[in-house]
């Protein structure tokens, strides 16, 4: 039982770093890039992934001993997409105001290939619950991740965090940080800084 | 049961299953969906037309469109403004505004964005304060204009959002455009008669109170 427990755990925490999205497994870059210029849109989006992709690690894991595997990728698909479509219309029937702030957003995550991906190398493998775990730990290191880039290309960018102002009249903003270049910058950055600390870490 | 057949099968009730659940998500969240859309139309009515307290609707078909505007009424029923709906191409697809114009068709008094699918962070920008506001008393004629990087100038023009000349460039010519179907499907002068004679004969002012 305990050492159960830990494995659980260990499914959690790799999400977190060892294996965090999108800087150290390279799935969901697309939305790492796109939405990430500012901190609230950052966040949003990886809330609204975390909860698509831990519904569909359930639903996949759950049926993964019906699925025949040379049409697997089809049957995800339309799960993914059923999970997203259905989240998008119950916003905007029960929250407009947060469907109109995620707007484009939701159906973005059909193409995260995170979903996808965790489908694939977790979910159809394991039983449903290792598979919420590892859709906790990989959709909170998601939602961290775009934490973190949004909060560097909105402070750059805007000279705000959360729409408030920080760094003073002084400071020029830098337009380029929210624009797409500025996206890759800091991706760029953040995954040598990952890699560096892990190098370092490993004593390689 | 061979391979294939299971392949079948798979594909088929997985489908089956996700266009009924589909279907029946959609039949209960469609008239939610559209009764907020009606909400937030009233709403922006009122926020562009500020002195309004009750509006009118009157419709005209114009080369095979239909103009639709809304007339704005005070407290004692005389119109103040007139709204209406401008839509156009965008950055990433349809910006909509709701416009408010004065009765001359002279001066702008307030835009809101109803629809936009515009970048987020840059484009859609154009739903903040800021660059709403700066629309309030902007002349329209002959042309609602935009300039960069400047504090406007002229009693026509605008400031675009920096990063985002596009989409404020939307705005102004989904305007530009509305205006001039209003205009040509609405005459100024007409524009406060047309409706009052399409709805019901009026009520005398001291009857009024029993009204709805």
């Amino acid at each position: 039982m305990a050492e159960n427990n830990t494995s659980l755990f260990h499914e959690f925490k790799k999400g977190l770093w060892q294996d965090i999205p999108p800087f150290r497994l390279v799935l969901g870059t697309c939305p790492a890039l796109a939405v990430t210029n500012s901190v609230i849109n950052g966040v949003s989006m990886g809330l609204a992934t975390l909860f698509v992709l831990l519904s569909a690690n359930i639903i996949i894991s759950a049926i993964r001993k019906y699925v025949t595997s040379q049409v697997r990728i089809g049957v995800y698909v339309v799960i993914i997409a059923l999970l997203v479509t259905v989240t998008d219309l119950f916003l905007a029937a029960e929250f407009p105001p947060i469907s109109k702030a995620l707007g484009p957003y939701v159906p973005l995550i059909i193409v995260n290939c995170i979903i996808l991906g965790r489908a694939e190398a977790f979910a159809q493998r394991n039983p449903v619950v290792p598979s919420i775990m590892d859709a906790l730990g990989m959709g909170i290191g998601f939602t961290m991740s775009l934490f973190t880039m949004g909060l560097i290309r909105e402070l750059l960018g805007f000279g705000s965090i959360l729409k408030v102002k920080i760094l003073g009249g002084w400071f020029e903003p830098w337009i380029v940080m929210i624009l797409p270049a500025g996206a890759f910058m800091v991706f760029g950055g953040l995954v040598a800084l990952v890699n560096y600390i892990t190098h370092r870490r490993s004593g390689t | 049961m061979n391979n294939v057949t299971k392949m079948f099968l798979n594909l088929i009730i997985v489908g089956a299953f996700s266009g009924a659940v589909l279907a029946w998500v959609f039949h209960l969240a469609d008239p939610l969906i559209q009764a907020n859309r009606e909400k937030e139309l009233k709403e922006s009515i009122f926020k562009v037309l500020p002195e309004a307290k009750d509006y009118r609707k009157a419709e005209k078909g114009l080369a095979g469109e239909n103009i639709v505007v809304y007339l704005g009424l005070d407290e004692d029923k005389k119109p103040v403004g007139v709204a209406f709906k401008a839509d156009g191409g965008g950055f990433q697809g349809n910006v909509g505004v709701m416009v408010g114009l004065d009765l001359e068709y002279q001066s702008l008094k307030g835009v809101e964005i109803l629809d936009q699918l515009e970048t987020p962070g840059l484009g859609d920008r154009i739903r903040e304060t800021e660059f709403k506001e700066q629309f309030k008393g902007v002349e329209v004629r002959p042309r609602l204009e935009y300039i960069k990087y400047r504090k406007p100038e002229k009693p026509n023009q605008i400031q675009a959002i920096t990063g985002a000349t596009i989409s404020s460039k939307a705005v102004v010519t989904n305007i530009n455009k509305a205006v001039e179907k209003v205009l040509a499907a609405f005459p100024q002068g007409e524009i406060s008669t047309i409706p009052a004679e399409a709805a019901a004969p009026e009520a005398s002012p001291h009857e009024t109170g029993g009204d709805r």
